[in-house]
């Protein structure tokens, strides 16, 4: 049996409590102890950062629909728009995410929890940035 | 000023107080361009509708902001963001995503 298919079982139950604590946040405050309160600020704080995140990308996604009429072709704009749509979204959803897994990782006293997220989102940003940069230059589409 | 554990909560209040505040400001900037983009594509019913609900979004934005701030401020010792204002805010980022995914057309 590959390593993978013995996480299998810890990764599926990770996968059920993430998605029960979305529909029941309040029970994150049930559990463990209470931590020191300049740590859930800064942990807000965070949260709040990636949400300024998402309102960029939102915002990025109206911009481009909006103020690049002379370069890009309809289908174009509304293509890259949409993207920048659906990324803002799922910056969301990270956001509450990740934000309810710090807090309970603190009042537990686990370590905080990793994602792949930024790097992803990183790539998807630099992909978007110099498919851009070559439409401008070149004229395309 | 330390508070009963001894803790000095330093400018984290505050901190936390102008980081609500950039994110409404961050939040003010899309909804006009989301009304912009009504305004751009012309009347109708769905423009309309997608109007109201930009416009309901940021107030509620706005409305939370307020009082977490206001939270923030009048305690020694602030509770945690109850996860209900992070779902409401969650609610707010994406239905302005909705709007524009539904005025692209």
């Amino acid at each position: 049996m590959s390593a993978f298919a013995q996480r299998l079982p810890a990764r599926l139950r990770a996968a059920r409590d993430s998605v029960r604590l979305w529909f029941a946040p309040a029970r994150v405050q049930r559990e463990g102890a209470t931590p020191d309160y300049r740590f859930s600020l800064a942990n807000e704080r965070t949260f709040l950062a990636w949400i300024r995140t998402a309102l960029a990308l939102i915002g990025g996604g109206f911009a481009i629909d909006q103020f690049l009429t002379d370069h890009l072709a309809r289908w174009v704009r509304a293509a890259l728009a949409l993207a920048l749509l659906v990324g803002g979204v799922a910056c969301t959803l990270r956001a509450v995410n990740h934000w309810v897994r710090c807090e309970r990782a603190m009042r537990r006293g686990a370590d905080l929890p990793v994602s792949r997220f930024p790097a992803l989102l990183a790539v998807t940003v630099a992909v978007i940035a110099v498919a851009m940069v070559c439409v401008v230059l070149f004229g395309w589409a | 000023m330390a508070d009963a554990a001894g803790r000095d909560p330093g400018l984290q209040p505050e901190r936390t107080r102008l980081a609500w505040r950039r994110t409404t400001l961050s939040c003010a900037v899309t909804a006009v361009l989301a009304g912009r983009q009504v305004a751009l594509r012309g009347g109708g019913l769905l423009a309309a509708v997608a109007l109201a609900l930009v416009t309901l979004a940021f107030l509620l934005f706005l409305r939370l902001a307020h009082r977490r701030i206001q939270l923030l401020d009048g305690s020694p010792s602030p509770s945690t963001m109850p996860p209900r204002s992070a779902a409401a805010v969650a609610a707010c980022t994406m239905s302005l995503a909705l709007c524009g995914a539904v005025l692209l057309w």
